[in-house]
């Protein structure tokens, strides 16, 4: 069918930011760390471990320095499963985002579980890294299996 | 060890966070007629039944009066005259012009709004005033876009009194 001659006419429209960020001292160690597929927390003046690594203690703002390695492996403390994935996430088949708290760190942080399908997936289950061929020190380098 | 092994297995200290939107962008019906008009290479501005002047590109309502413009429309030259210029020397994408070049606020002839476009000619020849006129694609590359016109370039023609140009400075 034509549209008529007074349709407003359309047009995809792209916009996009090739943002670069510098990392600083504790997030180049965190990255760098990731690139080497371990996983980097840094702890915290009551001894609690933060994962990941960030500059400063949420809480006291006070500058954080001590690296601590946590995981490679961790449970999940809450997920969603994600059915029908949209074009920019993550992963072209289903899979759950997923808070995944590292063995050794005290805080969980959002990722995303490769588990095959909603069956396999629990509150509290074990779950492990799977890194691509070719880590280059980001947050996608890897996503969570069961363990 | 080459410069890219070294690369990979020195520290990461930059991280590259692009950020993208896709949108699906509907130009409404006002637009979408001075958008077919330029794909026939007309110009077409609407004109303000309240007070008269002439907003270029056409648009839904008088952004002044908030009186809805209705479906006339006011075709207007290729010809204008500078009301200011800038010399640009940072790279952008879509300019068809080589670097440095001059963006300039075109005053259409017969519109009372600019029209923010480059401009082709010798840097130090660019003035307020000066008379310039479209430069288009060739017929057969236009289409419904603004991008029909590659840039202004100077006429033989005398400058624009100064206060036919004044208010839009
Ligand atoms: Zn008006």
């Amino acid at each position: 069918m034509t549209k008529p001659a007074t349709a407003a006419l359309t047009a995809p429209h792209h916009l996009s930011y090739t943002y670069k960020r510098s990392l600083g001292k504790v997030l180049s160690a965190f990255f760098t760390a990731l690139r080497d597929r371990r996983f980097l927390g840094i702890r915290r003046a009551n001894g609690s471990v933060l994962f990941p690594a960030k500059e400063y203690d949420p809480d006291t703002s006070e500058s954080l320095s001590e690296l601590v390695e946590v995981g490679p492996t961790g449970i999940v403390t809450t997920w969603v499963w994600v059915a029908q994935p949209r074009r920019q996430q993550p992963l072209a088949h289903p899979f759950a985002y997923a808070l995944v708290k590292l063995d050794g760190a005290d805080t969980p942080f959002l990722h995303v579980v490769d588990a095959g399908s909603e069956s396999k997936m629990a509150t509290g289950m074990r779950v492990r890294p799977r890194f691509c061929d070719v880590p280059k020190g980001a947050i996608d380098d890897f996503v969570f299996e069961p363990a | 060890m080459s410069a890219k092994e070294e690369q990979a297995s020195g520290p990461v200290m930059v991280l590259s966070c692009p950020i993208s939107l896709d949108y699906a962008y509907s130009a409404g019906q006002s637009a979408s007629r001075f958008l077919r008009a330029i794909a026939e290479g007309k110009l077409l501005g609407q004109r303000c039944p309240v007070d008269g002047r002439v907003y270029f590109p056409s648009r839904g309502s008088c952004p002044m009066h908030g009186v809805t413009f209705g479906d006339d429309a006011v075709e207007l030259s290729d010809k204008g005259t500078i009301v200011t210029f800038s010399i640009v020397r940072v790279p952008s994408q879509n300019i068809a012009l080589p670097l440095p070049y001059i963006t300039v606020n075109v005053l259409l002839d017969g519109a009372d709004t600019i029209l923010i476009h480059v401009l082709d000619a010798k840097l130090e020849d660019v003035h307020m005033g000066m008379r310039v006129q479209a430069v288009w694609k060739p017929r057969e590359e236009w289409t419904t876009s603004t991008a029909n016109i590659l840039y202004f370039r100077p006429i033989d023609e005398p400058d624009a009194k100064y206060e036919t140009y004044k208010e839009h400075i």
